[in-house]
């Protein structure tokens, strides 16, 4: 399977699984515009799959409504782009839902899923990978797949988790490459990173498109300068798996990290910012 | 896909019918008239040049039952309502009333940071409430105490809910008034307007896929009817035919705004019904036509999947909340006019009296018995310790990630090695 196919089949599952599952959003009825949704309508009926108006904060107030009422709502944004209008209902609503409400309410079994990043040709508005905006929420969970297999597995783990997850899928990953990934029904762990290749100059860290790009890096810099890199997918934006890559830097005494956001106030400050903190106080070594 | 040639099938079928169209008694026509074939249009071609507008409409009546003096006016109107729940419902705005002014006053003495009154609006409250089922999951803006109220969330509950002590179910992080309860299918209100609306939408069809028999209920003022939401809430529901009540609630300010600098055309009614929602617009200061309104729109609403909206018209005596002077905005003529003609609670009693369910007695005895019911709620909510701190980091996510742990922990650290900084005695353990 592809990125877009290994979506397809782990909605598939979950619309399977979870009677009161529902997908929705723009032009999800006849298949998305990017294809994710294809022949699910069919398959599980108009109540379950459909369109909505063209309306990013009333999708996201709705989800939310549903996964009150105890549904289980997958939601499509069309473009990561295009998300900002449901800014507030994310942040302000799903995020604090719980909390707010003193846990008598949730909406935890809510999953937002958007496609984000550049391909080349989407220009400013089509372009976009937003993650940092919300990394800056607590109540969230933001996760980023870096290929089919991941992307179903963790996208499954989304939708089982009892917190409002958003899943940021990189467009132009998915058709550019092919996975092993079962038809069948599995999730891999959230906030959990990934150690893609094990090394002892640098730590790399990337997610989604830029662990493509790293790896490439891995291997030129062991080519062009005999530096030997570990490299690492953290996956999980939101909360994010600090131990992991701390235990990475204390062995390697290095850290470059890599993403597609812009520079300032991006997640990879975040991360630098952490490390150093925790390799004083905390014992990781 | 639709072809070209049975859409042309279409309209020349179309093309030869008849339709004699009376809008609003304004224009006639009398000759064959061509329907418009376009996907999701229904028109007919006119060569007259009109644009059309509001103005030169119908504006939509406001449903009553009782007039000013508390009179039934259609006695076939009048609901079906036992005299036991009718004096129940009356005694709920007294006591409602009576919380209201003792908060206030405990606002101005610094014992609570806010509040936020329903002057003018109990009746509104307590009657759309006894409409709904008791299982209908409803959601609130912030002036729906009376709602809440009615479905046995008590006077104490509220209070400890304003003080943030360890009784409120919301662990102390919410500004006061911003009550809920799933006992009473109440979701928690936000201080971000207009956002629950869709909410509500959302519930409504969860429940339409769950063959629940339930519907959904949501209020809001006229001011956040502005918000975004409300306008994706209204469309979303409409199309997606959701079982939900929209209860405008239409006071005439959202704080300071008064309504004709917050929309133009015909209220929020004349906006629902062009979304496609089946309206009505009810006078919010008669009890018995709230109810009747809310009743049939839950009965309707479930029976046939599909929203209702009522804007309901009560006109806000009191000021936005304890940070607010209205004297500063509202014209002194016109406040006037609302005490004396307007407020809902003396003209649901005149409609009690009149049917020899309640007297000058009554009225003297329970209102003592009201005031002395919210006094002694105070004293026990005045008593209770603050929420346990820890609450600042739980609940957050269902399980306290690592990073949170982590922070959670340095904050503990901090504070007992401070104890001595923090008012740690007011508060229910550490």
């Amino acid at each position: 399977m592809n990125l877009f196919e290994s979506i397809t089949s782990a909605l598939d599952c979950a619309l399977k699984r979870d009677p009161s599952a529902c997908v929705f959003g723009e032009d999800v009825g006849f298949g998305g515009v990017f294809r994710c949704t294809v022949g699910l309508q069919e398959k599980y009926g108009a109540d379950r799959v459909f369109n909505t108006p063209l309306s990013e904060q009333g999708i996201a107030g709705f989800a939310i409504g549903l996964a009150v009422a105890g549904a289980t709502p997958i939601a499509e944004m069309q473009f990561a782009d295009y998300i900002f209008p449901a800014f507030d209902q994310i942040v302000n609503e799903a995020a604090k839902f719980r909390y707010r409400s003193g846990n008598l309410f949730d909406c935890g079994k809510l999953t937002i899923r958007a496609p984000c990043g550049a391909v080349g040709h989407g220009a400013l508005y089509h372009s976009q990978s937003p993650e940092a905006y919300f990394a800056h929420t607590p109540g969230l969970k933001v996760v980023i797949p870096r290929g089919p297999f991941n992307a179903k597995g963790l996208l499954t783990a989304c939708i089982n988790d009892p917190n409002p997850c958003i899943f940021f899928e990189p467009k132009i990953l998915y058709r550019s490459a092919i996975e092993e990934v079962p038809v069948g029904d599995y999730s891999l762990p959230l906030s959990q990173a990934e150690v893609l290749v094990e090394g002892s100059d640098i730590t790399l860290v990337g997610w989604g498109t830029q662990v493509h790009v790293l790896r490439e890096v891995v291997k030129l810099a062991q080519e062009k300068l005999k530096v030997n890199c570990e490299l690492i997918d953290l996956r999980t934006i939101l909360p994010w798996d600090e131990e992991t890559i701390a235990k990475s830097v204390a062995k390697t005494g290095r850290l470059l990290i890599a993403h597609e956001a812009p520079l300032t106030g991006g997640f990879g400050a975040e991360i630098a910012a952490s490390i150093q903190v925790s390799l004083i106080t905390r014992a990781y070594y | 896909m639709l072809k070209v040639s049975s859409l042309l099938n279409i309209a020349t079928k179309l093309k030869n019918v008849c339709s004699i169209v009376n809008m609003a008694g304004y224009r006639q026509y009398s000759q064959n008239r061509e329907a418009v074939v376009f996907p999701g249009i229904q028109s007919h071609y006119t060569e007259e040049m009109v644009f059309s507008d509001i103005q030169n409409e119908e504006k939509m009546d406001t449903f009553r039952i009782m007039n000013l003096k508390g009179k039934v006016i259609n006695k076939t109107m009048e609901p079906d309502l036992s005299n036991e729940t009718l004096v129940k419902m009356y005694k709920h705005c007294i006591i409602h009333k009576h919380m209201d002014k003792i908060m206030h006053e405990l606002q101005r003495q610094g014992r609570i940071s806010f509040y936020m009154t329903s002057r003018g609006e109990e009746v509104l409250q307590t009657g759309s409430a006894a409409g709904f089922h008791p299982e209908d999951l409803l959601f609130g803006q912030y002036r729906e105490a009376g709602v809440i109220f009615w479905r046995g969330f008590s006077v104490y509950d509220m209070i400890s809910q304003c003080y943030s002590n360890n009784s409120d179910l919301l662990k102390g992080r919410n500004m006061p008034v911003h009550y809920g309860s799933k006992e009473h299918h109440f979701v928690p209100m936000s201080s971000c307007l207009g956002t629950q609306i869709p909410h509500a939408v959302g519930v409504a069809y969860a429940n339409k896929i769950k063959n629940k028999n339930l519907c959904s209920g949501v209020y809001f003022g006229e001011g956040a009817s502005s918000e975004g939401d409300a306008h994706a809430a209204f469309n979303f529901a409409a199309v997606l035919k959701c079982p939900v009540i929209f209860i405008c609630r239409n006071n005439g300010y959202a704080i300071s705004t008064p309504t004709k600098d917050q929309y133009s055309g015909d209220g929020l009614a004349a906006r629902a019904k062009s979304y496609g929602i089946s309206t009505i617009r009810v006078d919010g200061n008669d009890i018995l036509a709230m109810y009747a309104a809310t009743k049939q729109a839950r009965e309707l609403a479930v029976k046939k999947n599909k929203p209702y909206f009522i804007e309901a018209l009560a006109y806000r005596l009191g000021d936005h909340s304890t940070s607010d002077d209205s004297t500063v905005y509202k014209n002194a003529e016109e406040q006037e006019y609302w005490l004396v003609q307007g407020d809902p609670i003396p003209r649901f009693r005149k409609y009690l009296q009149d049917k020899g369910l309640w007297d000058d007695k009554t009225e003297e005895s329970f209102n003592k018995e009201a005031k002395k019911e919210v006094l002694t709620a105070f004293k026990k909510a005045d008593k209770q310790l603050k929420p346990n701190p820890n609450f600042m980091f739980t609940d957050v996510y269902k399980e306290m990630p690592e990073r949170l742990q982590n922070q959670h922990q340095d904050w503990r650290k901090h504070i007992l090695e401070n104890a001595d900084k923090y008012p740690l005695a007011n508060h229910d353990q550490f």
